[in-house]
């Protein structure tokens, strides 16, 4: 029983994540990707990061390693999994999830706290937030403008699967609070079921209260629900 | 088998920004150039050999569809030249 942090060369959330997890009564481990998943895996956490230097696009190389096979393999058999930031852009370009994390609008690296609006409460990484509560995050990222083709966000959203959007400290959905030009504001959405989630903001870096919040432990807990 | 290089060219689709492009553009304004748009494109020469040109293509292609692009975001085109 323990959550597998998979560490690609370049990801550096890895070790803050099995912090985060820890602290919250979770065993978890590290899992180098050519090592492959521990045996007792029963979740999974792709982690923020620069893996392969973000080479060609955020996240492409390491969706294509070994590793991502036997993560679509044991997500396909109900096993919870969370991209976090470079995670996030690597379970979109392994099409764990759908659409695209690219190049933010402001063509600049971002690192800031945003304001979230929780959109549906209702997946094991939002049950512990009410819907329309606000939260704040911080955000890290260079690649973080959620991009999908209209046909695809709309289907999205009328099958409840974002997550969180990018809000004002009043919950209100604006291009002012939207920090990269991700569309409709997405920040965060789910696979085709809500045990696959992928999300740019980063929970663990607001998992302990002594490091400025705990808004972020909610999504680590969907590890107990999912 | 023969010798061939294939040119992939990989462009944003249309209607989805190119933060890069436009602070590109802006930067050769400021530089007093007249300029009406300015499109980026990611290219790529593969060197391979292969039975024919058809076949350099087919593999191109899948190279292409699995990695150099992703359909979300991009088109592209790949041209093909013997050697």
């Amino acid at each position: 029983m323990t959550v597998a942090v998979i560490q690609f060369g370049g990801s550096n959330c890895d070790r803050d994540t099995v912090q985060a997890l820890e602290t919250l009564g979770f065993d978890a481990e590290l899992a180098w990707h050519e090592d492959g998943l521990p045996a007792d895996t029963t979740g999974i956490v792709l982690p923020g990061g620069f893996s392969y230097g973000d080479y060609l696009r955020a996240g492409a190389m390491a969706a294509r390693s070994p590793i991502m096979d036997e993560v679509r393999e044991a997500a396909d058999e109900g096993m919870p999994v969370l991209g976090i930031c470079n995670g996030a852009q690597i379970g979109c370009e392994a099409s764990l999830t759908p659409g695209a994390f690219t190049i933010n609008r402001s063509a600049r690296f971002q690192c800031e706290h945003v304001s979230l609006r929780v959109e549906n409460a209702e997946t094991p990484w939002t049950a512990h937030y009410e819907e329309g509560e606000i939260v704040e995050f911080p955000i890290a990222h260079g690649e973080g403008r959620f991009e999908i083709e209209d046909d695809h966000l709309d289907r999205l959203e009328d099958e409840d699967r974002i997550l969180f959007r990018y809000c004002d400290e009043n919950g209100e959905i604006t291009d002012e609070a939207n920090p990269n030009g991700s569309k409709h504001n997405v920040a965060g959405v789910t696979g085709e079921s809500d045990h696959i989630a992928v999300m740019m903001p980063h929970p663990e870096r607001v998992s302990l209260a002594d490091l400025g919040g705990t808004d972020g432990q909610g999504v680590l807990r969907g590890f107990g629900d999912a | 088998m023969s010798e061939f290089t294939a040119t992939v060219t990989v462009r944003l689709k249309q209607g989805v920004l190119d933060p890069e492009a436009e602070t590109t553009q802006r930067a050769l304004e400021r530089l007093g150039f007249e300029l009406g748009d300015l499109r980026s494109a990611d290219q790529f020469e593969i060197d391979l050999d292969a039975a024919d040109e058809d076949s350099a293509t087919e593999r191109v292609t899948e190279m292409t569809e699995r990695l150099l692009a992703n359909p979300t975001l991009h088109d592209y085109d790949i041209t093909v030249e013997e050697q």
